[in-house]
């Protein structure tokens, strides 16, 4: 009787949740200015996070909520402001009435088919659970999501490391030839005294050790190297933003080190796979956990500076020397 | 109905709301906010299929797991490149507009200060 | 004691969950922005204070206690930035909302 009355009231909650989704989602589609549908977005990815925490994917919900919502956001934001003087005029570019039913029709049958998928599930439910399972002792990792990131999966982390640092080269190829290796954007202006620069001054010690904090749960518990270095990223675009430190040249040698020693570490180790153990990214049994957490502390520090780096945008200044 | 089917009937509606709004809205930097909403929707997916998934004394089968995290990194990086690249068009053009043949030289009436 | 312990929770995390929804009522209905974040902070400090005060006995340990009280003070301190940011920007006249 209570378990029941505690399942409904479950699924009141998830019903309100998916609808509150859907809501918030037209309300960024349909917008009247880019402004409003960017702060319409980033509620959508908060409100994403919650979702994924009712679908018990904690380690999503931390990464949607840290990277989907939050260093997207900032994106964005930044991008809306600065294309404002020209939203009018694009925006007066609307397609006329037939494409955009044609477009309607589309979206509504891709849509519907979708949900065909969904209702339609396949019997029994294919899970790759059990196998991950399997050599979770071995691996002492008791988060089966890290295994799969590190161990079982580690070439697609690799990859990813890869895509992060060619996207970063693909944004800094776009300054200006006269700016590379410059310092990105302009230099926000400092303001020392205000609520801005105080939240600058107090979060950070926190912000960090709660970042170190989820790398290291990670091993056993929600969390790991993308949402600790999301939350570290996040502490250094806040002292930036704030005008207490300016942003880095991008071609000083501190700065080209910590972006690749994350993904040169990990490729170091998954080459060392083929003369100590079985083969590429392959780990020795006896040795497994430590390297895991070797690789996740170097993948932190490089996914944090990458992130940075990457919300900062091309460089837009000349280097000084 | 349960939670799962519920979360994977607004995933497509997402999908379909996202892609509605990459087609329709003229604005790139909208066109690039309705792809990542429509992303959303299709990581919501995932975590549906995982969620149906327990196994093995898990709350939630961690391979769709991990590759979403995956793809949600994925996504912001394209993200950034997509956002970098529209920035560069306002800069050159003055506009922020995908319209083939739209003037190509400097607008002197917008303002390109920027900041 | 057990039981003492659930009607302070329910009691608690009900008015908190009150004061959510007067904020939000203000929110939508006051006339100007500065009234607005007058009923904006009052769900984030009283509404998430009452929340966590009242989840509390519910938690698990000494240190999931912590982690609650912490995550209040956090949306504090970011609350309280935030509100002074949108009211600077108000008086200067910025964006519009």
């Amino acid at each position: 009787m209570s378990t029941g009355f505690a399942l409904d009231a479950g699924l009141v909650l998830d019903a309100g949740l998916a609808a509150l989704v859907l809501a918030v989602a037209v309300g960024a589609i349909v917008a009247g200015t880019a402004f409003a549908a960017v702060v319409g977005f980033v509620t959508y990815g908060l409100l994403l996070a919650l979702v994924w925490v009712r679908l018990a994917a904690v380690d999503v919900a931390l990464t949607e909520a840290a990277i989907g919502s939050g260093v997207t956001g900032a994106v964005l934001i930044a991008a809306a402001a600065r294309l404002r003087p020209a939203e009018a005029r694009s925006a007066a570019e609307r397609p006329g009435v037939p494409l955009r039913l044609a477009a309607a029709v589309l979206s509504a049958l891709v849509a519907a088919g979708l949900a065909m998928l969904v209702l339609l599930p396949s019997a029994p439910a294919p899970s790759l659970g059990p196998a991950a399972a399997v050599h979770l002792p071995e691996l002492a990792i008791g988060n089966p999501v890290t295994a799969v990131l590190l161990a079982y999966r580690a070439i697609d982390t690799l990859l990813e490391k890869i895509v992060l640092l060619l996207a970063l080269l693909g944004v800094w190829s776009l300054a200006p030839d006269r700016f590379w290796g410059g310092a990105p954007g302009q230099p926000h202006a400092a303001q020392q005294d205000g609520a801005l620069a105080l939240l600058a001054r107090l979060l950070p010690p926190v912000g960090i050790v709660v970042g170190v904090y989820i790398l290291w749960v990670g091993a056993v518990a929600p969390g790991g190297a993308f949402q600790g270095g999301a939350i570290l990223a996040a502490m250094w675009i806040l002292v930036m933003i704030a005008g207490l430190r300016d942003a880095p040249a991008t071609g000083g040698r501190r700065v080209r080190l910590l972006l690749v020693v994350g993904p040169a570490v990990f490729l170091a180790v998954g080459l060392a796979g083929f003369v100590v153990a079985d083969g590429f990214l392959a780990y020795p049994a006896s040795y497994a956990k430590p390297l895991i957490i070797a690789i996740e502390v170097v993948l932190t520090l490089s996914i944090a500076v990458i992130l940075g780096l990457l919300a900062s945008g091309p460089p837009g200044r000349e280097r000084q020397r | 109905m349960s939670a799962e089917t519920l979360y994977g009937l607004c995933a497509a509606a997402l999908v379909g709301l996202g892609l509605f709004g990459s087609i329709v809205d003229p604005q790139p930097l909208r066109k690039i906010l309705a792809f990542n909403l429509l992303g959303g929707g299709v990581f919501l997916l995932f975590g549906v299929i995982a969620r149906r998934g327990a196994a093995a004394g898990m709350a939630a089968d961690p391979v769709p797991q991990a590759m979403v995290i995956t793809g949600i990194v994925v996504a912001f990086s394209a993200t950034a490149l997509a956002v970098t690249l529209l920035l560069r068009l306002f800069e050159t053009t003055g506009q922020a507009t995908l319209r083939t043949g739209a003037p190509a030289r400097p607008d002197p009436d917008s303002d390109r200060a920027g900041s | 004691m057990r039981q003492v312990l659930d009607i302070f929770t329910v009691a608690a995390v009900s008015a908190g969950a009150l004061f959510f929804l007067v904020g939000t009522v203000g929110l939508l209905r006051f006339p100007d922005p500065l009234t607005r974040l007058h009923a904006l902070t009052k769900a984030d400090n009283l509404g998430l204070g009452l929340v966590v005060l009242g989840l509390l006995p519910q938690a698990e340990g000494f240190l999931a206690g912590v982690k609650l009280v912490a995550v209040w003070l956090l949306a504090q301190l970011a609350g309280a930035t935030v509100t002074q940011l949108v009211a600077r920007a108000v008086r200067r006249g910025g964006p519009p909302a």
